[in-house]
């Protein structure tokens, strides 16, 4: 019987290494696998590359990460975001790198590493400095600009249900980076709300096919990601 | 004489159409959608995976899985839907965002916008702005028509990095109403009390004047004395 379920969050990161690069889902401090992020924190590995779309919040999950310099690299399309001072304070430092891009065509990168294709051009950033020393070509006389796949040692996320072959279900705004850094991964841990039987999630409401993931952990969200430590924060 | 932020945000919601579906950017362009009228039906995007999204959740009835692209927590409306962010950025590249309204440091004769970078910033961020200017077939920029110091922020050029060029099709200020055109910016209104004359003097790129061109019709309460804060 297959069963991808594990005790831990420790056990879903056991195998990650220096110099990795690690997928971080979610949007917004409160939908980020903090629990995984923590444990990751916890087993102490460095030169990370971190690929999510803000730069976290605070001293916690990502932000604690960060704070704790085991991050060489963001890969982010918005690390302004407030709260984000772990990672805001380390780069006036001069002590991380930044790799800005545009929001779509972050997420794109990674659909596209997932799918399996080399690459992709978009009009986002035609003309601008976020094009700079990118090839570019004309198509039905609209310029376009050449993006390459991105793809992960790691993803890490967090889902609403799953059952132990890994089928994977979201709540709400929840999908957001996820389902992408799914596919993108050469492993793919995900912490979820419920484990749930097998068949108790619809295959309707499957989200992320258990194809794409690999470990599952049952763990109530991180104390600072829930309503009550965020709600007017 | 000029307009209030909610003046700017109430004279856009009155240029939606009803199936419009739309991305609202931060600042004034949230507020358009508390403009609406009653009975048009607008539906409103959130980049992180909402269509038809409702206003900001009520105290205590927040919904931890349920936030905008300003990670605040917010409602949905009958009919909404959830998906992931490559479907949510095929929408937006792909062009069925009918509207992109967006806030700006700058706006060039020619359309070019910038507002992504402010002249001081250390850490920067570009979000979703890109792909919105790139994608969307009406961009439309709200902003105070100049400054805080009153410099004009409409140019014959940009001076900031770049958004996206070519991309603004009309500009809604606390000054005027103005359209980008092949030929340049048109005047089509002026706030309450001002005159094109006034508008020119405020704006660095040359402004033709419609024929067309009239007094902007808004609610007095949208009106106040002095030019609005940046």
């Amino acid at each position: 019987m297959v069963d991808k379920t594990l005790k831990s969050v420790d056990e879903a990161v056991a195998g990650v290494f220096d110099g990795a690069t690690i997928f971080c889902g979610g949007f917004g401090d409160t939908q980020l696998p903090g629990q995984l992020l923590e444990a990751l924190r916890e087993k102490g590995v460095k030169d990370l590359t971190i690929v999510h779309n803000g730069s976290g919040a605070g001293t916690h999950a990502l932000g604690g990460l960060i704070a704790d310099g085991r991050v060489r690299k963001l890969i982010a399309s918005f690390p302004n975001n407030p709260g984000g001072t772990s990672f805001q304070d380390l780069y006036l430092k001069g002590q991380i790198e930044l790799e800005l891009v545009p929001q779509g065509t972050l997420a794109e990168r990674i659909r596209a590493a997932g799918a399996g294709l080399g690459g992709f051009f978009t009009p986002t950033a035609a003309g601008t400095e976020l094009a700079k020393g990118k090839e570019t070509r004309t198509i039905d006389g609209r310029e376009y600009v050449f993006e390459k796949p991105l793809r992960g040692d790691f993803a890490f996320v967090r889902a609403h249900r799953a059952d132990r072959i890994g089928n994977l279900n979201f709540r709400r705004t929840m999908r957001n980076f996820n389902v992408p850094m799914c596919t993108a991964a050469k492993f793919v841990a995900a912490e979820v709300d419920e484990l749930v039987p097998l068949g108790d999630i619809s295959p309707e409401d499957v989200h992320v096919p258990g194809i794409f993931v690999d470990r599952i952990v049952q763990v109530a969200r991180h104390p600072m990601q829930t309503l009550a430590a965020t709600v007017g924060r | 004489m000029s307009l209030t932020r909610e003046g700017i945000a109430y004279r856009v919601a009155c240029d939606l159409p009803e199936g419009a579906y739309v991305n609202l950017g931060i600042g004034i362009p949230t507020l358009v959608s508390g403009f609406i009228p009653e009975g048009k039906e607008i539906f409103f995007h959130s980049e992180n995976g909402i269509l038809g999204m409702g206003a900001i959740a009520e105290p205590g009835h927040e919904d931890i899985d349920l936030i905008n692209a300003g990670k605040q927590y917010v409602t949905v409306r009958p009919g909404a839907s959830f998906f992931d962010h490559p479907t949510s950025f095929s929408m937006i590249r792909g062009g069925h965002i009918d509207y992109a309204v967006l806030g700006a440091l700058e706006v060039a004769a020619n359309g070019d916008l910038a507002n992504w970078r402010t002249p001081g910033e250390k850490v920067p961020g570009v979000g979703g702005a890109m792909d919105l200017a790139f994608g969307s077939p009406n961009v439309l920029v709200t902003m105070t028509h100049t400054t805080n110091k009153g410099k004009p922020k409409i140019l014959n050029k940009c001076t900031l990095p770049l958004t996206a060029p070519h991309c603004v099709k009309r500009i809604y200020t606390d000054m005027a109403l103005i359209y980008v055109t092949p030929e340049g910016l048109e005047l089509r209104e002026y706030a309450p009390g001002l005159d094109a004359k006034t508008v020119q003097s405020h704006t660095e790129a040359p402004l033709r004047v419609s024929p067309d061109c009239r007094e902007m019709k808004v609610p007095a309460k949208f009106v106040a004395a002095a030019q609005v804060a940046t």
